[in-house]
């Protein structure tokens, strides 16, 4: 039998804990970018894509991420088409991320004063030029706290992608642990690992409150 | 030949109607007041003129642009008429030059060096030249009007329209705001003013409207409509017998 030692373990959690930070991206930037999308048509749009873009939010935050994964993962099977685990589980990511990210930053933006609309529009400003010089400017510093303490919940998140085989840092665990039989050490570094990775986004979540000053904005 | 036409105007709020059909005619160069009790809709009515409301009926046209509910119309009736706000509404994130400037370079596409040169202006004209550079959280009520004046004025409009432009200020700043004013009303801007200051709406206004219940009760000149008061409720509204 072979003997592993810690920093066999170490390096072989830290090795796929990279996965888990690409994978966080990339749900992080595709969801940003898709939840952008979401957010002009769930406010500006017409009322059929107010419509839509409401029921696609209110799906995807009233069902378990796990499902979703399930379902990216096995639902496309069906149809003979075979996703790869890491496919599912960045396409299941982006849109669930996607949805929190644009119910987030609807709030934020109607946070903003109607008064600011009205001033901007007295002014003779379209929409989008009211959106982009006036109301997203304010609405993006009301945003950062929020949007970086999701950020931590899509790091998290990410560790469900193990249940369909892909191996980020969770799936790694329970590989080493399985080979080890040491599971304490091993899922101790895990959550430590975790705590490593979101324990700074929070910290800077903070940080940068203060340097957009959100709290005293209105006074 | 009147500058800001409104005819036969009808606005509904669901099953309220709010305006009942209001026809005023402001020459250039008038300064009208519009006085009333809270909820007579002398609001609306200004918000109808800049397009923040759609009406039901009848036809607001200012210097030759018809009022339709559409973006192209409704900017072009906005750069025609500025409007100032009870609460100011500046934009917090910019600097009192930068809220003058924004609207220029964005809706206008004047370059920066020209928007500047005429923010620099706009301020000075409203005695705030030295706050260029200061964001309207650092500013006092009365300054910040001040700047929303400035940003209106930048926008070279035809026509003002101020919504209780004072009713949020403390008492010792309204004087400066309505300075700013009075210097417009003098140099022929033409202002269309909502407002609670009855010795100013008498100094300085050519005419003065009462509205009551969604209608023009009385209209006429102040020294008419102040002295002689010919209805009961234009007597009651200004408490005299």
């Amino acid at each position: 039998m072979t003997e592993f030692s810690f920093w066999d373990i170490l390096r072989n959690l830290l090795l796929a804990a990279r996965w888990t930070v690409v994978l966080s991206l990339v749900s992080f930037i595709g969801g940003g970018i898709v939840g952008v999308a979401l957010l002009f048509l769930r406010i500006g749009g017409r009322r059929g894509m107010r419509v839509l873009s409401r029921g696609y939010i209110q799906l995807f935050q009233g069902t378990p991420l796990l499902m979703q994964l399930f379902l990216a993962f096995f639902g496309l099977g069906l149809f003979g088409i075979d996703v790869p685990a890491w496919l599912a589980a960045c396409v299941a990511l982006i849109l669930w991320t996607a949805a929190f990210l644009a119910e987030i930053w609807r709030g934020c933006v109607e946070s903003i004063a109607k008064g600011q609309w009205e001033a901007s529009a007295s002014l003779g400003m379209g929409y989008l030029q009211q959106m982009r010089y006036v109301i997203l400017p304010q609405a993006l510093k009301v945003a950062v706290p929020p949007t970086v303490g999701f950020s931590v919940q899509v790091v998290k998140g990410t560790a469900l992608t193990s249940i369909i085989g892909f191996v980020e840092l969770s799936k790694a665990g329970s590989i080493v642990t399985n080979a080890t039989f040491q599971p304490f050490t091993v899922y101790g570094l895990v959550a430590l690992i975790y705590f490593a990775l979101c324990w700074p986004l929070s910290k800077s979540s903070q940080r940068l409150e203060r340097k957009l000053n959100v709290a005293h904005r209105n006074h | 030949m009147s500058l800001i036409a409104i005819t036969e105007v009808k606005k509904r709020f669901g099953d309220n109607e709010v305006l009942k059909g209001i026809s005023i005619d402001v020459a250039p160069g008038e300064v009208v007041a519009i006085i009333g009790k809270s909820g007579s809709g002398k609001s609306t009515l200004l918000r109808c003129i800049n397009g923040l409301e759609t009406i039901d009926e009848g036809s607001i046209v200012v210097a030759g642009a018809q009022f339709l509910p559409d973006e192209v119309h409704l900017k072009a009736l906005r750069l025609k008429v500025g409007m100032i706000f009870q609460q100011f509404n500046l934009f917090p994130h910019l600097t009192a030059g930068g809220n003058v400037m924004l609207s220029q370079m964005v809706v206008k596409k004047t370059p920066k060096k020209d928007a500047e040169a005429v923010a620099r202006k706009m301020l000075d004209r409203v005695g705030l030249a030295h706050k260029f550079d200061a964001l309207p959280d650092e500013l006092s009520g009365g300054q910040q009007q001040r700047v929303a004046i400035a940003r209106a004025l930048a926008m070279q409009p035809i026509a003002l329209l101020c919504d209780e432009i004072t009713s949020a200020l403390d008492p010792e700043l309204v004087a400066e705001v309505l300075a700013v004013v009075k210097e417009l009303a003098a140099e022929g801007m033409t202002l269309v003013m909502v407002t609670h200051e009855m010795r100013f709406a008498r100094d300085v206004c050519s005419r003065v409207v009462f509205m009551h219940q969604g209608r023009v009760h009385e209209i006429g000149a102040p020294e008419e409509v102040f002295a002689n008061p010919r209805t009961p409720e234009l007597r009651q509204f200004l408490g005299v017998q």
